[in-house]
């Protein structure tokens, strides 16, 4: 019995291991044609074209941009409702609306991605602030309805920290004179900003890795700028677009996927290391 | 909000219908006394507390509770567990405001002003009664942001060195800590934890404090010196403790007011006020059956 249950939990770490150790030797050989200092500076993304352009930051600046849209949507809205459903939300509301936002989160990214192109995006277009206004495919439309589809993950797992914050904590709190809003912005958030940190990260290692909603509604067109109204591609669009084209397999072509795949894993790996850093260095320990 | 008696849930229940009546004393009264009168007399009346009843939903937990609180004494309650004394304590500061479902009737007079009146602000009211727990509660931050905590919720940004020295001190934790203020709080035995709750207490310079028994995590030597704190403590504050100890009522306390719980008709188990007296008389001569048998420890 306890060789089968093991077996369950090393099945996902041996996945993971294989998937990485997939990723390593296509990106070799990539790099074997393409230099690596090309790929890392280079402005200009056009790997399948001739003569192909290897130059990734275009297609990064894409997910930057779009990653950010996303967390300025998902960040403040998601904790809002975490602390509203935690702190303020009687029990009654709780129960109903707790699932409900979880709802959210089941919802397909394609919906997603249809939602962003043909509802938000002309309302982008219309209430456009300055200049000309935007293209139908554009950054912004794409980060927004993200921030909209990764909230549910940002507000469920940001109160599941918030509801472990002990009771006795706000008690103390409310024992001096402070107010419901002073309870939750000066005890239970910083008490609770370990697992709040970890939901932020989770939710920018979405966003970042988010696919289906960016090939629907940013655009295809790999573009280094930092203007969200602008059409873009993203690592995980090009991915996406390139792998389901007709690239021979073993084709310098067919390796850049591997590439910007192995890319795309540094960078949530990286990110995740910071946070663990960020995490120990800012939490407040109640136990 | 005052509380209507009705004549028969009075009937049968003798302690009730007569509160001691040396202890009840109004604001008019004690504007009556004369200088140098018979102590009872001259003693403010900080809490009157009369027909208070709490539900928790439908559930009547605590009913028809009537007992003054003197100024700069400690007043003690005591009973078995589950008899509404931690509920009745958690009224004084309106604590129980924040239970879902919990509901105050009757009066509670604070200063001669109705507590649960519709022009009170019950984070002003906090301000004013400060609380300590049962179990030690500090804030997952340095010990000096913990005593912090109050002033800094009330406004006050100057001068919080002083204010912080001088609360540590007076809850005989400032020696101690005085060489790691920014260590965490949490670093702290229990017992200084303890008093570190009631430094950061007295912070917000309140007029009573509320302790809901502050001993009972604690080893005998830091409890000792919590009760030593209390004695030292009621010379400027007033302070209402709940304790399962009755060797510590009896040691720290002027008054006590024995609660119970009562076994309705209906089988609803509701905490009553049996007996409030000066805590000698409660523990030497008690006039309700229940209360000896209580002190003796024939039951509880």
């Amino acid at each position: 019995m306890i060789g089968i249950l093991f077996l369950c939990a090393a099945l996902s770490v041996v996945v993971t291991i294989g998937i990485v150790l997939s990723l390593i030797p296509p990106t070799v050989e990539f790099f074997q044609e393409v230099d690596l200092g090309e790929f890392l500076t280079g402005t200009e993304w056009a790997p399948l074209f001739t003569p192909p352009k290897f130059g990734v930051l275009p297609i990064v600046a894409g997910t930057l941009v779009v990653t950010v849209c996303a967390i300025a949507i998902a960040l403040p809205f998601g904790l809002g409702t975490a602390v509203f459903l935690s702190e303020y939300a009687r029990p009654r509301i709780r129960k109903w609306l707790k699932p409900m936002i979880e709802v959210l989160a089941g919802i397909p990214t394609v919906v997603y991605g249809y939602f962003a192109l043909k509802f938000v995006s002309p309302y982008v277009q219309d209430l456009w602030p300055i200049g000309d206004p935007p293209g139908v495919f554009n950054a912004l439309s794409a980060g927004l309805v993200m921030g909209i589809m990764i909230l549910p993950m940002v507000a469920s797992l940001s109160e599941d920290a918030l509801a472990a914050v002990p009771a006795g904590l706000r008690e103390g709190a409310y024992a001096l004179g402070s107010s419901k809003f002073e309870v939750a912005s000066r005890v239970s958030v910083p008490a609770a900003l370990s697992g709040i940190v970890a939901a932020f990260v989770l939710a920018v290692s979405r966003a970042v890795g988010e696919t289906m909603i960016v090939l629907i509604a940013a655009g295809g067109t790999p573009n280094l700028t930092w203007n969200p109204g602008e059409a873009m591609q993203t690592m995980t669009a090009f991915i996406a677009a390139a792998g389901t084209g007709d690239l021979s397999q073993g084709s310098t072509g067919y390796q850049t996927i591997f590439a910007v795949g192995s890319l795309l894993f540094v960078v949530t790996f990286f990110m995740n290391v910071f946070s663990n850093r960020v995490v120990r260095r800012f939490r407040e320990v109640y136990e | 909000m005052v509380s209507m008696e009705s004549p028969d849930l009075g009937h049968g229940d003798p302690v009730r219908s007569a509160p001691p009546a040396d202890i009840v004393l109004t604001r008019e009264m004690q504007a009556e006394s004369v200088p140098g009168a018979p102590e009872p007399d001259t003693r403010q009346v900080v809490f009157d507390i009369r027909g208070l009843d709490v539900h928790y939903g439908p559930v009547l937990a605590v009913a028809e509770v009537d007992l003054a609180v003197a100024a700069r004494e400690i007043t003690a309650l005591i009973g078995p567990s589950g008899c509404g004394k931690s509920t009745f304590l958690r009224c004084l500061n309106r604590m129980n405001d924040l239970i879902p479902g919990a509901r105050v009737s009757g009066s509670v007079l604070y200063h001669g002003l109705e507590l649960y009146g519709p022009q009170i602000d019950p984070v002003e009211v906090r301000r004013r009664i400060g609380m300590v727990f049962q179990k030690p509660n500090p804030f997952p931050k340095s010990i000096y942001d913990n005593v912090a905590f109050g002033p800094r919720v009330n406004g006050q940004r100057r001068g919080l060195d002083d204010l912080v020295e001088h609360a540590l001190a007076r809850a005989a934790l400032w020696d101690e800590v005085k060489d790691k203020l920014k260590k965490s709080a949490l670093a702290l035995s229990g017992g200084q934890q303890q008093r570190l709750c009631i430094a950061r207490a007295l912070a917000v310079e309140p007029d009573v404090v509320l302790m809901d028994e502050p001993c009972s995590a604690l080893d005998p030597i830091a409890s000792s010196r919590i009760e030593d704190l209390m004695v030292e403590l009621k010379r400027d504050y007033t302070i209402v403790i709940v304790t399962h100890n009755m060797q510590q009522a009896a040691r720290v306390s002027d008054r006590t007011a024995f609660f119970t719980a009562e076994i309705r008709e209906s089988g609803a188990r509701v905490g009553v006020l049996v007996e409030y007296d000066q805590t000698e008389t409660i523990f030497t001569s008690p006039s309700d059956p229940r209360t000896e048998g209580y002190i003796t420890g024939r039951f509880g």
